[in-house]
Protein backbone atom coordinates (compact mmCIF):
# COMPACT_ATOMS: atom_id res chain seq x y z
CA UNK A 1 0.00 0.00 0.00
CA UNK A 2 2.54 2.25 1.10
CA UNK A 3 4.40 1.76 -2.45
CA UNK A 4 1.43 2.91 -4.28
CA UNK A 5 0.40 5.86 -2.06
CA UNK A 6 4.52 6.69 -2.88
CA UNK A 7 3.96 6.36 -6.41
CA UNK A 8 0.86 8.46 -6.04
CA UNK A 9 2.48 11.84 -4.40
CA UNK A 10 5.53 11.32 -6.78
CA UNK A 11 3.20 11.94 -10.24
CA UNK A 12 1.68 14.39 -8.12
CA UNK A 13 4.32 16.58 -6.76
CA UNK A 14 7.71 15.49 -7.89
CA UNK A 15 7.26 14.30 -10.87
CA UNK A 16 4.71 16.37 -12.18
CA UNK A 17 3.55 16.62 -15.73
CA UNK A 18 2.91 19.58 -16.28
CA UNK A 19 5.53 21.73 -14.45
CA UNK A 20 8.76 19.26 -14.81
CA UNK A 21 8.17 17.64 -17.87
CA UNK A 22 6.10 20.57 -19.63
CA UNK A 23 3.37 18.20 -21.15
CA UNK A 24 0.01 19.17 -21.89
CA UNK A 25 1.83 22.77 -22.63
CA UNK A 26 -0.40 23.55 -25.09
CA UNK A 27 -3.82 23.65 -23.86
CA UNK A 28 -2.21 24.22 -20.37
CA UNK A 29 -1.47 27.84 -21.33
CA UNK A 30 -4.28 28.23 -23.48
CA UNK A 31 -7.10 27.31 -21.63
CA UNK A 32 -5.88 28.93 -18.22
CA UNK A 33 -7.42 32.23 -18.65
CA UNK A 34 -10.14 31.19 -15.92
CA UNK A 35 -10.63 29.15 -13.01
CA UNK A 36 -13.69 27.67 -13.52
CA UNK A 37 -12.84 26.34 -17.47
CA UNK A 38 -9.17 25.34 -15.97
CA UNK A 39 -11.18 23.08 -12.96
CA UNK A 40 -13.43 21.62 -15.71
CA UNK A 41 -10.21 20.63 -17.87
CA UNK A 42 -8.90 19.75 -15.12
CA UNK A 43 -11.17 17.24 -14.51
CA UNK A 44 -11.31 15.69 -17.87
CA UNK A 45 -7.85 14.97 -17.85
CA UNK A 46 -8.42 13.36 -14.65
CA UNK A 47 -10.90 10.83 -15.86
CA UNK A 48 -9.12 10.16 -19.21
CA UNK A 49 -5.77 9.42 -17.44
CA UNK A 50 -7.09 7.19 -15.09
CA UNK A 51 -8.95 5.50 -18.20
CA UNK A 52 -6.47 5.13 -20.41
CA UNK A 53 -2.95 4.78 -18.64
CA UNK A 54 -4.44 1.07 -17.42
CA UNK A 55 -6.26 0.52 -20.91
CA UNK A 56 -2.04 1.25 -22.39
CA UNK A 57 -1.11 -1.04 -20.22
CA UNK A 58 -2.93 -3.92 -20.46
CA UNK A 59 -2.42 -3.48 -24.34
CA UNK A 60 0.99 -3.21 -24.00
CA UNK A 61 1.37 -6.40 -21.40
CA UNK A 62 -0.42 -8.19 -23.60
CA UNK A 63 -0.32 -7.91 -26.71
CA UNK A 64 2.74 -5.31 -27.53
CA UNK A 65 5.46 -6.89 -25.53
CA UNK A 66 8.25 -8.79 -26.48
CA UNK A 67 7.04 -12.35 -26.00
CA UNK A 68 3.10 -11.34 -24.75
CA UNK A 69 2.04 -13.96 -28.10
CA UNK A 70 3.88 -17.00 -26.70
CA UNK A 71 0.95 -18.63 -25.74
CA UNK A 72 0.10 -19.11 -29.25
CA UNK A 73 3.64 -20.17 -30.34
CA UNK A 74 5.34 -17.01 -31.43
CA UNK A 75 7.99 -16.26 -28.21
CA UNK A 76 9.71 -14.19 -30.70
CA UNK A 77 7.28 -11.32 -31.56
CA UNK A 78 7.69 -8.05 -30.61
CA UNK A 79 5.42 -5.70 -31.75
CA UNK A 80 6.53 -2.82 -29.56
CA UNK A 81 7.04 -0.89 -32.61
CA UNK A 82 3.14 -0.63 -33.08
CA UNK A 83 3.15 1.19 -29.31
CA UNK A 84 2.30 5.09 -30.51
CA UNK A 85 -0.52 4.23 -33.34
CA UNK A 86 -2.11 1.73 -30.87
CA UNK A 87 -1.90 4.15 -27.79
CA UNK A 88 -3.31 7.01 -29.88
CA UNK A 89 -5.90 4.84 -31.18
CA UNK A 90 -6.60 3.86 -27.88
CA UNK A 91 -6.85 6.89 -26.57
CA UNK A 92 -9.32 8.57 -29.39
CA UNK A 93 -11.62 5.76 -28.99
CA UNK A 94 -11.63 5.86 -25.00
CA UNK A 95 -12.27 10.15 -25.43
CA UNK A 96 -14.91 9.17 -27.95
CA UNK A 97 -16.87 6.65 -26.15
CA UNK A 98 -16.36 8.37 -22.87
CA UNK A 99 -18.12 11.44 -24.51
CA UNK A 100 -20.69 9.21 -25.76
CA UNK A 101 -21.25 7.73 -22.00
CA UNK A 102 -21.16 11.02 -20.43
CA UNK A 103 -24.10 12.49 -22.64
CA UNK A 104 -26.16 9.79 -22.24
CA UNK A 105 -25.61 9.38 -18.31
CA UNK A 106 -24.49 12.22 -17.01
CA UNK A 107 -25.43 15.42 -18.83
CA UNK A 108 -24.43 17.87 -16.69
CA UNK A 109 -20.48 17.14 -16.44
CA UNK A 110 -21.01 16.82 -19.88
CA UNK A 111 -22.15 20.17 -20.47
CA UNK A 112 -19.43 21.55 -18.11
CA UNK A 113 -16.35 19.66 -19.99
CA UNK A 114 -18.21 20.68 -23.20
CA UNK A 115 -15.30 21.10 -26.09
CA UNK A 116 -12.12 19.92 -23.34
CA UNK A 117 -12.87 16.46 -23.84
CA UNK A 118 -12.58 16.09 -27.55
CA UNK A 119 -9.91 18.12 -27.23
CA UNK A 120 -8.28 15.58 -24.73
CA UNK A 121 -7.24 12.99 -27.61
CA UNK A 122 -4.30 15.63 -28.81
CA UNK A 123 -3.11 16.63 -25.49
CA UNK A 124 0.28 15.32 -25.29
CA UNK A 125 0.03 14.65 -21.42
CA UNK A 126 -2.55 11.64 -22.30
CA UNK A 127 -0.20 10.01 -24.61
CA UNK A 128 2.68 10.58 -22.22
CA UNK A 129 1.10 8.72 -19.90
CA UNK A 130 0.86 6.11 -21.80
CA UNK A 131 4.69 6.05 -22.82
CA UNK A 132 6.14 6.84 -19.46
CA UNK A 133 4.23 4.04 -17.78
CA UNK A 134 5.91 1.83 -20.59
CA UNK A 135 9.13 3.04 -20.03
CA UNK A 136 9.04 2.57 -16.46
CA UNK A 137 7.64 -0.63 -16.96
CA UNK A 138 4.50 0.03 -14.52
CA UNK A 139 2.23 -3.09 -13.95
CA UNK A 140 -1.61 -2.75 -13.80
CA UNK A 141 -1.85 -1.64 -10.11
CA UNK A 142 0.59 1.15 -10.82
CA UNK A 143 -0.50 2.21 -13.91
CA UNK A 144 -3.72 3.06 -12.60
CA UNK A 145 -2.91 5.02 -9.51
CA UNK A 146 -0.23 6.72 -11.82
CA UNK A 147 -2.67 7.58 -14.20
CA UNK A 148 -4.78 9.22 -12.11
CA UNK A 149 -2.09 10.80 -9.65
CA UNK A 150 -0.65 12.62 -13.63
CA UNK A 151 -3.75 13.92 -13.97
CA UNK A 152 -4.57 15.21 -10.32
CA UNK A 153 -0.97 16.62 -10.83
CA UNK A 154 -1.74 18.22 -14.20
CA UNK A 155 -5.30 19.79 -12.57
CA UNK A 156 -3.83 21.19 -9.48
CA UNK A 157 -1.19 22.93 -11.70
CA UNK A 158 -3.87 24.26 -14.29
CA UNK A 159 -5.98 25.45 -11.51
CA UNK A 160 -2.97 27.33 -9.63
CA UNK A 161 -2.00 28.84 -12.84
CA UNK A 162 -5.45 30.00 -13.98
CA UNK A 163 -5.57 31.72 -10.69
CA UNK A 164 -2.72 33.56 -10.89
CA UNK A 165 -3.50 34.89 -14.36
CA UNK A 166 -7.21 35.76 -12.70
CA UNK A 167 -5.28 38.34 -10.48
CA UNK A 168 -2.69 39.17 -13.43
CA UNK A 169 -5.18 41.01 -15.19
CA UNK A 170 -4.95 44.19 -13.60
CA UNK A 171 -1.47 44.24 -13.43
CA UNK A 172 0.42 46.84 -15.31
CA UNK A 173 2.09 44.38 -17.73
CA UNK A 174 4.09 46.27 -20.54
CA UNK A 175 2.83 45.87 -23.85
CA UNK A 176 4.64 43.28 -25.63
CA UNK A 177 5.10 41.17 -22.49
CA UNK A 178 0.73 41.19 -22.34
CA UNK A 179 -0.59 37.64 -22.55
CA UNK A 180 1.38 35.27 -23.70
CA UNK A 181 4.43 36.26 -22.62
CA UNK A 182 3.65 36.91 -18.89
CA UNK A 183 2.33 33.48 -19.04
CA UNK A 184 5.73 31.94 -19.93
CA UNK A 185 7.30 33.72 -16.80
CA UNK A 186 4.69 32.94 -14.29
CA UNK A 187 4.66 29.19 -15.57
CA UNK A 188 8.73 29.13 -15.34
CA UNK A 189 8.17 30.81 -12.10
CA UNK A 190 5.61 28.30 -10.69
CA UNK A 191 7.86 25.20 -11.82
CA UNK A 192 10.63 26.73 -10.04
CA UNK A 193 8.72 26.32 -7.02
CA UNK A 194 8.03 23.29 -7.94
CA UNK A 195 11.33 22.43 -8.31
CA UNK A 196 11.43 22.12 -4.24
CA UNK A 197 9.89 19.23 -4.30
CA UNK A 198 12.65 17.25 -6.43
CA UNK A 199 14.90 16.39 -3.10
CA UNK A 200 12.33 14.22 -1.82
CA UNK A 201 12.88 10.49 -1.51
CA UNK A 202 9.84 8.39 -1.04
CA UNK B 1 8.80 29.96 -56.71
CA UNK B 2 5.83 32.58 -57.00
CA UNK B 3 5.85 35.05 -53.91
CA UNK B 4 2.50 32.91 -52.74
CA UNK B 5 4.26 29.93 -52.29
CA UNK B 6 7.08 32.14 -50.97
CA UNK B 7 5.27 34.25 -48.50
CA UNK B 8 3.74 29.94 -47.54
CA UNK B 9 7.09 29.50 -46.76
CA UNK B 10 8.82 31.91 -44.73
CA UNK B 11 5.41 33.33 -43.12
CA UNK B 12 5.64 31.09 -40.18
CA UNK B 13 9.75 32.33 -39.19
CA UNK B 14 8.96 35.12 -37.95
CA UNK B 15 5.08 36.99 -38.62
CA UNK B 16 3.33 33.51 -38.22
CA UNK B 17 5.42 31.44 -36.01
CA UNK B 18 4.13 28.15 -34.61
CA UNK B 19 5.68 28.71 -30.96
CA UNK B 20 5.59 32.45 -30.37
CA UNK B 21 2.69 33.45 -31.81
CA UNK B 22 0.51 30.24 -32.89
CA UNK B 23 1.27 28.82 -29.12
CA UNK B 24 1.45 25.29 -30.60
CA UNK B 25 3.94 22.62 -29.69
CA UNK B 26 5.29 24.42 -26.57
CA UNK B 27 5.88 21.09 -24.53
CA UNK B 28 8.42 19.73 -26.89
CA UNK B 29 10.05 22.78 -27.80
CA UNK B 30 10.86 23.46 -24.06
CA UNK B 31 12.00 19.68 -22.77
CA UNK B 32 14.67 19.24 -25.67
CA UNK B 33 16.20 22.31 -25.35
CA UNK B 34 18.82 21.68 -22.64
CA UNK B 35 21.46 20.29 -25.40
CA UNK B 36 22.06 21.82 -29.01
CA UNK B 37 22.06 18.66 -30.72
CA UNK B 38 18.80 16.87 -30.10
CA UNK B 39 17.10 19.94 -30.35
CA UNK B 40 18.51 20.10 -34.11
CA UNK B 41 17.36 16.12 -34.15
CA UNK B 42 13.80 17.18 -32.98
CA UNK B 43 13.47 19.85 -35.29
CA UNK B 44 14.60 17.59 -38.44
CA UNK B 45 11.91 15.19 -37.02
CA UNK B 46 9.42 17.26 -36.72
CA UNK B 47 9.81 19.05 -40.44
CA UNK B 48 10.23 15.80 -41.56
CA UNK B 49 6.72 14.68 -39.99
CA UNK B 50 4.75 17.76 -40.11
CA UNK B 51 5.43 18.46 -44.20
CA UNK B 52 5.08 14.91 -45.07
CA UNK B 53 1.50 14.90 -43.10
CA UNK B 54 0.52 17.87 -44.77
CA UNK B 55 1.37 16.77 -48.03
CA UNK B 56 -0.45 13.38 -47.84
CA UNK B 57 -3.32 14.89 -45.86
CA UNK B 58 -3.59 17.36 -48.60
CA UNK B 59 -3.23 14.44 -51.43
CA UNK B 60 -6.68 13.06 -49.80
CA UNK B 61 -8.62 15.96 -48.68
CA UNK B 62 -11.71 14.96 -50.77
CA UNK B 63 -11.80 11.88 -49.92
CA UNK B 64 -12.11 12.72 -45.85
CA UNK B 65 -15.56 12.18 -44.41
CA UNK B 66 -15.52 15.35 -42.06
CA UNK B 67 -16.71 13.45 -38.84
CA UNK B 68 -13.95 11.00 -38.76
CA UNK B 69 -11.25 13.39 -40.05
CA UNK B 70 -9.40 13.61 -36.87
CA UNK B 71 -8.85 9.79 -36.56
CA UNK B 72 -7.56 9.80 -40.34
CA UNK B 73 -5.48 12.43 -39.59
CA UNK B 74 -3.77 10.82 -36.39
CA UNK B 75 -3.29 7.96 -38.11
CA UNK B 76 -1.23 9.82 -41.06
CA UNK B 77 0.83 11.60 -38.43
CA UNK B 78 1.40 8.17 -36.26
CA UNK B 79 2.71 6.49 -38.81
CA UNK B 80 5.19 9.00 -39.98
CA UNK B 81 6.00 9.27 -36.62
CA UNK B 82 7.17 5.34 -36.01
CA UNK B 83 9.24 5.52 -39.29
CA UNK B 84 11.14 8.86 -37.87
CA UNK B 85 11.15 7.70 -34.51
CA UNK B 86 12.51 4.06 -36.00
CA UNK B 87 14.88 5.46 -38.19
CA UNK B 88 16.27 7.76 -35.36
CA UNK B 89 16.55 4.17 -33.29
CA UNK B 90 18.65 2.79 -35.86
CA UNK B 91 21.21 5.60 -37.01
CA UNK B 92 21.58 8.09 -33.84
CA UNK B 93 20.89 5.64 -31.03
CA UNK B 94 22.25 7.96 -28.49
CA UNK B 95 20.50 10.94 -29.59
CA UNK B 96 17.31 8.83 -29.54
CA UNK B 97 18.10 7.41 -26.32
CA UNK B 98 18.09 11.25 -24.96
CA UNK B 99 14.83 12.40 -27.04
CA UNK B 100 12.76 9.69 -24.80
CA UNK B 101 9.55 9.90 -25.56
CA UNK B 102 9.59 13.30 -27.08
CA UNK B 103 9.58 11.92 -30.97
CA UNK B 104 6.37 9.43 -30.39
CA UNK B 105 4.75 12.75 -28.74
CA UNK B 106 5.24 14.50 -32.28
CA UNK B 107 1.80 12.99 -32.58
CA UNK B 108 0.38 15.03 -30.38
CA UNK B 109 2.66 18.07 -31.07
CA UNK B 110 -0.36 20.25 -32.19
CA UNK B 111 1.65 21.86 -34.37
CA UNK B 112 1.54 18.94 -36.83
CA UNK B 113 -2.43 17.96 -36.27
CA UNK B 114 -2.66 21.91 -36.26
CA UNK B 115 -1.26 22.49 -39.63
CA UNK B 116 -3.07 19.68 -41.05
CA UNK B 117 -6.45 21.03 -39.63
CA UNK B 118 -5.93 24.52 -40.63
CA UNK B 119 -4.15 24.32 -44.18
CA UNK B 120 -3.31 21.11 -45.45
CA UNK B 121 -7.51 20.76 -45.18
CA UNK B 122 -7.89 23.26 -47.46
CA UNK B 123 -4.74 23.75 -49.77
CA UNK B 124 -3.03 21.87 -53.00
CA UNK B 125 -0.30 19.34 -52.11
CA UNK B 126 2.61 21.35 -52.88
CA UNK B 127 1.45 24.52 -50.89
CA UNK B 128 0.07 22.18 -47.82
CA UNK B 129 4.48 20.35 -48.14
CA UNK B 130 5.97 24.46 -47.78
CA UNK B 131 3.87 25.12 -45.01
CA UNK B 132 4.44 22.29 -43.49
CA UNK B 133 8.54 23.48 -44.22
CA UNK B 134 7.55 26.47 -43.02
CA UNK B 135 6.16 25.57 -39.49
CA UNK B 136 9.01 23.12 -39.44
CA UNK B 137 11.28 25.92 -39.84
CA UNK B 138 9.56 28.70 -37.38
CA UNK B 139 9.54 25.95 -35.11
CA UNK B 140 13.67 25.53 -35.31
CA UNK B 141 14.25 28.84 -35.02
CA UNK B 142 12.35 28.96 -31.67
CA UNK B 143 13.95 25.92 -30.62
CA UNK B 144 17.58 26.46 -31.83
CA UNK B 145 17.29 29.86 -30.26
CA UNK B 146 16.86 28.23 -26.61
CA UNK B 147 18.77 25.68 -26.78
CA UNK B 148 21.97 27.66 -27.85
CA UNK B 149 21.56 30.32 -24.93
CA UNK B 150 20.58 27.36 -22.68
CA UNK B 151 23.74 25.26 -24.00
CA UNK B 152 26.07 28.15 -24.01
CA UNK B 153 25.03 29.16 -20.21
CA UNK B 154 24.62 25.71 -18.94
CA UNK B 155 27.60 23.96 -20.04
CA UNK B 156 29.79 26.81 -21.74
CA UNK B 157 29.87 25.20 -25.09
CA UNK B 158 27.84 25.20 -28.20
CA UNK B 159 27.28 21.85 -29.99
CA UNK B 160 30.13 20.21 -27.73
CA UNK B 161 33.04 22.94 -28.50
CA UNK B 162 33.58 24.95 -25.94
CA UNK B 163 33.14 28.38 -25.86
CA UNK B 164 33.23 29.85 -22.64
CA UNK B 165 36.00 27.94 -20.48
CA UNK B 166 34.40 26.13 -17.30
CA UNK B 167 36.22 26.65 -14.02
CA UNK B 168 36.19 22.87 -13.47
CA UNK B 169 38.77 22.73 -16.59
CA UNK B 170 40.34 25.51 -15.37
CA UNK B 171 38.42 28.30 -17.01
CA UNK B 172 36.83 31.38 -15.40
CA UNK B 173 32.95 30.40 -16.01
CA UNK B 174 31.20 29.26 -13.70
CA UNK B 175 28.05 26.97 -15.26
CA UNK B 176 24.74 28.20 -14.54
CA UNK B 177 22.93 24.85 -13.15
CA UNK B 178 19.39 27.43 -13.84
CA UNK B 179 19.67 26.56 -17.43
CA UNK B 180 19.17 22.69 -17.02
CA UNK B 181 16.37 22.98 -14.74
CA UNK B 182 12.74 22.66 -16.42
CA UNK B 183 11.97 26.69 -15.80
CA UNK B 184 15.27 28.48 -17.75
CA UNK B 185 13.63 27.60 -20.82
CA UNK B 186 10.19 28.68 -20.04
CA UNK B 187 11.74 31.96 -19.28
CA UNK B 188 13.78 32.04 -22.44
CA UNK B 189 10.77 32.10 -24.26
CA UNK B 190 9.02 34.29 -22.11
CA UNK B 191 11.58 37.11 -22.86
CA UNK B 192 11.65 35.61 -26.51
CA UNK B 193 8.05 36.76 -27.39
CA UNK B 194 8.75 40.06 -25.69
CA UNK B 195 11.49 40.78 -28.15
CA UNK B 196 9.83 39.82 -30.88
CA UNK B 197 6.62 41.53 -29.91
CA UNK B 198 9.02 44.54 -29.15
CA UNK B 199 9.46 44.78 -33.11
CA UNK B 200 6.04 43.35 -34.39
CA UNK B 201 3.38 45.63 -33.12
CA UNK B 202 0.74 43.45 -34.90
CA UNK B 203 1.40 40.81 -32.49
CA UNK B 204 0.60 42.70 -29.76
CA UNK B 205 -2.13 41.12 -27.66
CA UNK B 206 -4.55 44.16 -26.08
CA UNK B 207 -4.45 43.66 -22.08
CA UNK B 208 -8.13 42.91 -20.33
CA UNK B 209 -8.38 46.15 -18.35
CA UNK B 210 -6.96 50.00 -18.86
CA UNK B 211 -4.35 50.68 -15.99
CA UNK B 212 -4.77 54.32 -15.40
CA UNK B 213 -2.29 56.74 -14.26
CA UNK B 214 -2.57 57.74 -10.93
CA UNK B 215 -2.07 61.70 -10.67
CA UNK B 216 -2.01 63.33 -7.88
CA UNK B 217 -1.63 66.68 -9.75
CA UNK B 218 -4.96 66.81 -11.55
CA UNK B 219 -6.84 66.77 -8.26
Amino acid sequence: MEHYIALFIRSIFIENLALSFFLGMCSFLAISKQVETALGLGIAVIIVQGITVPANNLIYQFILQEGAWAWAGYPELDLSFLGLISYIGVIAAIVQVLEMALDRYFPALYDALGIYLPLITVNCIVLAGALFMVERGYNFPESVVYGIGGGTGFAMAIVALAGIREKLRYSDIPPPLQGLGITFITVGLISMSFLAFSGIQL
Amino acid sequence: MSTESKSVLLDPLIDNNPVTYQVLGICSALAVTTQMDTALMMCLGLMVVTALSNAAIALIRHNIPSNVRIIIQMTIIASLVIIVDESLKAFAWDISKRLSVFVGLIITNCIVLGRAEAFAMQNGVWDSFLDGIGNGLGYSVVLITVSAIRELFGSGSILGFTILPLVDNGGWYVPSGIMFMAPSGLIIIGVLIWVIRSFKVKQLEQPDYKIEVHRFEAI
